[in-house]
């Protein structure tokens, strides 16, 4: 793959300084990237503002007012979840970066990661929710800030890979139902916005309950985020299944393998292979996604920092806040596109 | 050449008017053939004249419509259990190799064998590596299919059908996918399973292999069986007009046939 690359952006690799116009133009690209590094570095150190208990302490300066982060930072990372218990949500949201971390070592990647991830979502839970072992109960409403986020984009993501994969399955089946219910699902949720779907699945789910039945508002999220992914991958994945050619069906088929076994060790190792970029685009697009969350009242990542924002002390530290979480996100989405390289050159063999 | 069973044990396969349409073309009208145990035999007829129809049928591969098809005492009919068996009992070699390109040599040898015929992964290994030894691939094992030249990965395909220790063996064109110096090395091996008694049906147009290790050939033009004769008398003496023809027509274009006659 490195020859191909090499060819493709061979262009772009060529010397900055072989012509008088090439020089020109390197230079002038490179003096307006100085510019701006220097007015961010200004903005950001020279001029920031690290400490005080408000907005005004920050005019002074004129430059970043970091003293409302530093104020916030626990509302903003744990939005309402009870304040002397925030260190359960600190350990969970730990735990689940140091799977995150674990899983994009190419070396790590073993059936026991898997199980670990399994056996963190449980403890994330019990850490989170408490009641037993000692630890106060906390209503999941209370539930805030970057677990909160790490927890639908998880989950989501870990529900809603299977189900998009039978999805697909359904959908490229010669069996005409369960062909037809797959398109029509896919269809259906891909017409609707996220918004539309965690509204509905807020208001709707219960219509579906026994009388009495109450979903607390998170599994309802939860749900929502994992029905509209679902029918996201689904498209990833058959774009993925179309790219397996029919001999691989036939020769499969020939020794002996049935659909399951087919599809298992033979049509979807190839399929996902195909598509990781997609998958892990699509990944991401959910990770960010999940701040809509707020229509129903939860209180993720950047809807904690939206309600730091707006403490009367603090009026106008609306960049700052922003560029926090805008790093965070930045954080995770990047360690999952550095993931998607990874894995894409553990299988690009000969 | 070794002479295939005697008449008195009944034929392995058994195929009796076999019809097959795609839409409303008709590609194969009335086929009828029966392959004794341990016979090798050779296909041959003018491109889509419905031989990879043919041998595809015996496996299952394409459903005919109507004709009987009887392997190994098993009639291949809607049921599923009929299919599975007479997977078990033939394997296929296709002009494209269709190796799985993201599993090691070796693993395209044993996955069929463990997830098929539940066998130990410890005893499906030593069994592959020996099937590889066979086709003298066993330092390749670890490569991917990728990595092998086109003779190197028919051999590989030959060796993972072998895996499923098949009682018959189907190929469809397995050389002529090749480039022409590896086509010997796939014939080899061929010949050799040949003269070790597996049942072979061979859809080629390499009439050397035809004349030295089939028992008989079966021309087929136009979705018929035309003539089904052993070599000598097929290479002959060919008794239709279309035999004679399509063999003039190699035979031009071939300078008189690859590999020993
Ligand atoms: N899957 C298919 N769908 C429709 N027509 C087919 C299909 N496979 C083969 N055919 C047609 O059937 C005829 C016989 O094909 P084939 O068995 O591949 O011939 P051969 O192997 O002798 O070249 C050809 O006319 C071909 O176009
Ligand atoms: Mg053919």
């Amino acid at each position: 793959m490195s020859v191909a690359d090499a060819g493709a952006l061979a262009p772009a690799r060529r010397a900055p300084f072989r012509s008088p116009a090439d020089a020109a133009l390197s230079a002038a690209i490179a003096g307006a990237l100085a510019w701006l590094a220097w007015k961010v570095v200004r903005w950001a150190v020279l001029d920031a503002t690290w400490s005080g208990d408000g907005i005004e302490a920050c005019h002074a300066r004129g430059g970043a007012c970091w003293a409302f982060v530093r104020d916030k930072a626990r509302l903003i990372l744990f939005g309402t979840y009870p304040y002397e218990e925030q260190w359960r949500a600190a350990l969970a949201t730990a735990l689940v970066i140091a799977l995150f971390a674990a899983t994009s070592v190419p070396r790590l990647r073993r059936p026991a990661l898997a199980w670990a991830w399994l056996a963190s979502a449980g403890v994330v839970v019990a850490l989170m929710r408490g009641r037993g072992a000692g630890l106060a109960y906390v209503d999941t409403s209370r539930w805030g800030g970057l677990p909160l986020t790490l927890v639908l984009a998880t989950v989501g993501l870990a529900l809603a890979f299977p189900l998009g994969v039978a999805l697909a399955l359904a959908r490229t089946s010669g069996l005409f139902v369960p062909r037809l219910l797959a398109t029509t699902y896919v269809e259906l949720v891909r017409g609707v916005p996220l918004v539309t779907v965690l509204f509905m699945a807020s208001v709707m789910f219960p219509l579906f309950l026994p009388s009495g039945w109450n979903l607390d508002k998170l599994l309802r999220a939860q749900a929502g985020i994992v029905l509209f992914a679902a029918a996201y991958l689904a498209e990833v994945v058959r774009g993925g299944l179309q790219t397996v050619a029919r001999g691989q069906l036939e020769a499969a088929a020939a020794l002996g393998l049935g659909y399951l076994g087919t599809m298992r060790f033979v049509v979807l190792p190839q399929a996902l292979g195909a598509v990781v970029p997609p998958l892990v685009n699509t990944a991401i697009g959910l990770f960010k996604d999940t701040s809509l969350v707020v229509v129903i009242g939860l209180l993720d990542l950047t809807n904690a920092a939206k309600l730091a924002m707006s403490d009367p002390r603090w009026l106008g530290a609306v960049v700052e806040g922003y560029v926090f979480i805008g790093t965070i996100y930045f954080l995770f989405c990047f360690t999952l596109s550095k993931l998607s390289r990874s894995l894409e050159r553990s299988r690009a063999h000969a | 050449m070794p002479e295939a069973t005697p008449p008195s044990e009944p034929p392995i396969i058994v195929v009796t008017d076999l019809h097959k349409w795609f839409g409303a073309q008709h590609v194969l009208r009335g086929v009828s053939l029966e392959v004794a145990r341990g016979e090798t035999v050779v296909v041959c007829g003018p491109s889509g004249s419905g031989k990879s129809t043919f041998i595809r049928c015996l496996n299952h591969l394409e459903e005919h419509d109507r004709g009987t098809i009887m392997v190994d005492g098993i009639t291949l009919d809607r049921d599923v259990r009929h299919l599975q068996a007479v997977r078990r009992e033939v394997g296929m070699v296709f002009q494209q190799f269709n190796l799985f390109p993201h599993l090691t040599v070796l693993e395209n040898l044993t996955l069929a064998p463990v997830r098929v015929r539940k066998t130990k992964p410890v005893a499906a290994e030593r069994q592959a590596l020996a099937l590889l030894d066979r086709v003298q691939l066993a330092d390749h094992a670890a490569k991917y299919p990728a990595q092998l030249s086109g003779g190197q990965q028919q051999r590989v395909a030959i060796a993972r059908s072998l895996c499923m220790l098949p009682k018959i063996m189907l190929f469809d064109e397995p050389t002529s996918a090749l480039d022409p110096e590896m086509i010997q090395e796939v014939l080899d091996v061929m010949t050799e399973l040949a003269r070790e008694g597996l049942t072979m049906v061979v859809v080629t147009h390499e009439m050397g292999f035809a004349r030295a290790v089939a028992h008989r050939v079966a021309f087929m033009d136009q979705g018929e069986l035309v003539e089904v004769a052993p070599p000598a008398q097929f290479f002959g003496a060919p008794q239709s007009e279309r035999a004679r023809e399509f063999l003039g027509h190699l035979l031009r274009a071939d300078g008189g046939g690859r590999g020993g006659a």
